[in-house]
């Protein structure tokens, strides 16, 4: 049951590439990121791929797939006719490094800007107590592997490199809600997120949301609200602490 | 050449390395974390299930004591007690700790960290979140990492003041200064340039060696960097002929063969079950578990809501047994379809909890299988998933042999004894992570200014560029598929002499073809190249395998002679220690006794259960001990 399948593949470093065509055999059940195996074990040894588990949990494989931003590892075979010419390129808001691996520093950069956990100083380890029902906003947002689509996605970086500087994009955006939205968080993040990260800049097309391998709801769950409290904050900071405190 | 000067070097960025990282850190030691991967990524991501720790918050029956002797038990008495010891005390304290750092485990009614089974331990006892706690906690060490290198921009003005990340950076040598450890040396995937760290102490967490086998639940870094570098170091490794084949792996399709399938879905329910329907593993309790486990499905059944009175079901077993079972179900004749056996849990709970508890494993059926679990079985077979052996520390410092050279984490041998408990090794990493921090710490007070200089590293350089500048020569990817074979086939989950011999001559061979491998194109991000160079220690750590499989003539745990099916009281006490020369060559294994075991420990025990695992001197020790107490 295996075919000769017909890839693209970006190849190339140092801002220079171009498309090259391969013919290879494609096997039933596997993967894009499969096929990209066999191309190194067999043509291309040296065609740079990041990949990790192989199992869709680490988000190391983000690649464009015919235009759409996916994990290489969860993308099937089948759902492509065996005639079709499948095209696999690097996230295209990061810069190339080599072939399909690009460098994504940004995120880890962004990452960092953002203040960290910050609970109150007088409960210790072992006092944590919280109910499932208020740690679920923010699990859902802790399900994210970082495979960085989001960012890659997002129209504000993706065609506007210069907004880099002061947007953190969905994926840090959301931290910032998971933290706001953690029951023991007594961190301030409303202004920041606004003035620092540039939450004004999401005008919510929900194209991070679409393309999350998790499903998480990055516009619905996390900035929708995140925009709300900020608004909220700036008519009615009593409510805000209203709500930090009930939620405990 | 890029140079660094540290005072600590953790090599991995697992749980286990961002631990000791976190660690070292917080003594004050200026710290790099260095890791194939890019930050967040490492394997420790994959875990699932949970990490064990006596916290009974869900049976307060719970408590340290119960949780060694669960280890103990789990691991066949071959474990370092001592680990074992250090393990259960401390991982309750390890799991908080996290919680303060920001992790969101799943909750109890009373909004304590909430606790499932697993197999072989006594109560309730992975603390979780979902199926997907590995991420949770790498994502919480790796946002600690960064709250402290926040800290440090506060007083510093520099986030790297203190502790600095080199992600994809690849180790291929620590180097020395006599016998002590002096740095290492290394690789950037991203440029082909190299590095090196000079520093008087190295952690190593690199995780395992799954790599070296066709089925197997491991990602691409798991090639064994870490035992290779510490043999290569002149340091031992123990009990490598232990590997633990994991029960459930996907066995279709093909590409997914292996991608586990975590226990958990038994924990919460979920049967096993061969063609004719029957749930095979009542027919597979050991004797020494005999009284432990159910024998009819009604109480195995009525155990998930009352296990006062009830005793859990064999699915429940330690996984080396239910490891056998599938295989034993498989070859006569009664596995499914595609070669494993069915694991069921459709028929068990209602669709929505079974997506609510297990989301991962509902959502890799969907995708990668186009099973859905909440309505028909699942299909798995056993794959290679952990290894027990490792290097060999001090307990109490993570110390190896070698000075200044620590190790923690699946890297790390004794632990867990011929055969891991689910759930143990994400609280091991954080207890040893911290301790091998802290161990390197104190060593690196020790020294006081004196500081080992940096050696080695023109022969570590040529050797790292060999396979770029070969023309003509073998294809790594080739060597690598032979080796994973061979090791899949002959040094598997059941190994009989004959064929273990083999392996070693294949071994042997494909040592030489792989120091003849040709890496075309240049260096910039070229897995080729670093797949030549993983090839030395895949290699070397199969060789370890191998030796140490073909000496032990017993079976145990992660360790299955067909030869020699019983368990031994006589090799219980032995363990099996490889070392190496500095070029790879002359791996040697050799028999070391194991340590009795402290007398309140050991008298934790009954003496019948003691029976069934010791020798007679050691139960006259045991009887002495037990007087002496009472
Ligand atoms: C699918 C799966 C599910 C699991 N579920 C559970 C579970 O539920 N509970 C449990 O307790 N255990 C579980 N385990 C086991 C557990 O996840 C691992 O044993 C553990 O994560 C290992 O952690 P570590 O810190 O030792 O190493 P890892 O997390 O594997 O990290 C190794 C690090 O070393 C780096 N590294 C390796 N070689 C080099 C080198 N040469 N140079 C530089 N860096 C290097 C890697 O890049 C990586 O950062 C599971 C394992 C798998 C595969």
């Amino acid at each position: 049951m295996s075919y000769k399948g017909k890839f693209r593949v970006w190849r190339g470093e140092g801002g220079e590439g171009r498309l090259e065509d391969f013919t290879v055999e494609v096997n039933e059940g596997e993967v894009v990121l499969d096929v990209i195996h066999r191309l190194q074990a067999t043509q291309a040894p040296d065609l740079a791929v990041r990949w990790n588990c192989k199992a869709g949990k680490c988000g190391s494989c983000s690649m464009e797939i015919n235009g759409k931003p996916r994990l290489g590892c969860m993308t099937r075979m089948s759902t492509f006719t065996e005639d079709e010419t499948i095209t696999v390129t690097p996230m295209r808001t990061f810069p190339v490094i080599k072939d399909l691996v690009t460098d994504v520093s940004y995120n880890y950069q962004k990452a960092r800007e953002i203040p960290s956990f910050t609970p109150p100083k007088d409960v210790k380890p072992g006092e944590y107590r919280m109910q499932q029902i208020d740690v679920e906003r923010s699990q859902e947002f802790r399900k994210c592997i970082e495979c960085f689509m989001c960012n890659n996605v997002c129209h504000v970086i993706r065609d506007h490199e210069e907004n880099k500087t002061h947007f953190a994009g969905p994926r840090f955006l959301m931290r910032i809600a998971e933290l706001d939205m953690h029951p023991y968080d007594v961190a301030d993040r409303k202004d920041s997120a606004q003035e620092d990260h540039g939450l004004g800049y999401c005008n919510i097309t929900k194209c991070c949301t679409e393309v999350c391998p998790e499903h998480i709801k990055i516009t619905d769950n996390a900035l929708i609200p995140m925009k709300e409290r900020v608004v909220d904050r700036k008519y009615d900071p009593l409510v805000w602490l209203g709500n930090k405190i009930f939620r405990r | 050449m890029e140079r660094h000067e540290y005072d600590v070097v953790v090599i991995g960025a697992g749980g286990a390395g961002l631990r000791a990282a976190i660690e070292a850190r917080q003594q004050g030691k200026r710290t790099a974390i260095v890791c194939k991967s890019l930050f967040g990524k490492a394997h420790t991501v994959m875990a699932e299930g949970g990490a064990a720790a006596a916290m009974g918050n869900v049976n307060s029956d719970d408590n340290w004591m119960v949780h060694f002797r669960d280890t103990m038990r789990g691991g066949k008495f071959l474990n370092n007690w001592r680990m074992a010891e250090l393990h259960a005390k401390e991982a309750p304290d390890r799991v908080w700790e996290l919680e303060a750092w920001g992790a969101l485990f799943d909750r109890t009614k009373d909004g304590k960290i909430s606790q499932r089974n697993f197999g072989g331990h006594e109560y309730p006892r992975l603390a979780h979140v979902g199926d997907r706690t590995g991420l949770e906690m790498i994502r919480t060490l790796q946002q600690r990492v960064v709250a402290l290198q926040q800290e440090d921009f506060e007083v510093h003005g520099d986030y790297e003041a203190y502790i600095k990340v080199f992600a994809e950076c690849t180790v291929t040598r620590l180097l020395k200064d006599g016998d002590a450890i002096s740095g290492a040396f290394a690789y950037w995937r991203e440029t082909g340039k190299f590095i090196v760290f000079d520093a008087p102490a190295v952690v190593l967490a690199t995780g395992g060696i799954g790599k070296s086998f066709v089925v197997t639940s491991n990602s691409w870094e798991y090639t064994g960097d870490g035992h290779a570098l510490a043999l290569l170091a002149g340091a031992q490794l123990i009990n490598m002929e232990f590997i633990q084949f994991h029960p459930t792996g996907m066995v279709w399709p093909p590409s997914v063969r292996g991608i586990l399938v975590t226990e958990s879905v038994r924990g919460d329910g979920g049967v096993l079950r061969n063609s004719e329907g029957r749930r095979f593993m009542f027919d597979y309790i050991p004797d020494v578990f005999k009284d432990k486990y159910a024998t009819s499905e009604e109480e195995g059944d009525r155990w998930y809501t009352d296990q006062a009175n009830n005793r859990r079901p064999p699915e429940l077993l330690p996984r080396d047994e239910v490891a056998r079972a599938i295989n034993s179900e498989v070859k006569a004749g009664r596995g499914s379809p595609q070669g494993g056996v069915f694991l069921d849990v459709s028929s068990r709970l209602p669709a929505a909890e079974i997506i609510k508890r297990l989301p991962s494993m509902h959502h890799q059926f969907k995708e990668l299988a186009d099973v859905d679990i909440t309505a028909e079985p699942m299909q798995v077979g056993p794959t290679c998933h952990y290894v027990m052996g490792g290097v060999e520390v001090d307990a109490d410092t993570a110390a190896a042999s070698v000075p200044g050279l620590f190790a923690a984490g699946e890297v790390s041998g004794g632990m867990h004894g011929s055969n891991r408990l689910g759930g143990n090794s994400l609280s091991d990493l954080l207890v040893f992570g911290r301790r091998a921090g802290a161990g390197a710490a104190a060593y690196v007070d020790s020294l006081g200014d004196r500081r080992p200089q940096v050696t080695g590293v023109e022969e570590a350089h040529a050797e790292a560029v060999a396979p770029l500048e070969r023309q003509g020569g073998e294809n790594p990817y080739e060597v690598h598929h032979e080796l994973q074979r061979t090791m899949n086939d002959l040094v598997g989950i059941i190994r009989k002499e004959n064929e273990v011999a083999e392996a070693l001559q294949v071994v042997e061979k494909l040592k030489e073809r792989a120091t003849n491998t040709t890496a075309p194109g240049g260096k910039i991000y070229n897995p080729g190249w670093h797949l030549a160079i993983d090839l030395r220690n895949m290699l070397l750590v199969s060789e370890c395998v191998a030796k140490a499989a073909l000496l032990r003539q017993e079976s145990r745990g992660g360790h299955t002679r067909d030869d020699y099916p019983a368990m031994e009281p006589e090799w219980r006490r032995k363990l099996l220690v490889c070392s190496a020369k500095p070029d790879g060559s002359e791996v040697q294994v050799v028999e070391k006794t194991q340590v009795s075991m402290r007398a309140d420990l050991i008298t934790l025990f009954d003496r019948a259960e003691l029976s069934k695992y010791l020798t007679e001197d050691e139960l006259a020790e045991y009887d002495a001990a037990a007087k002496e107490l009472s």
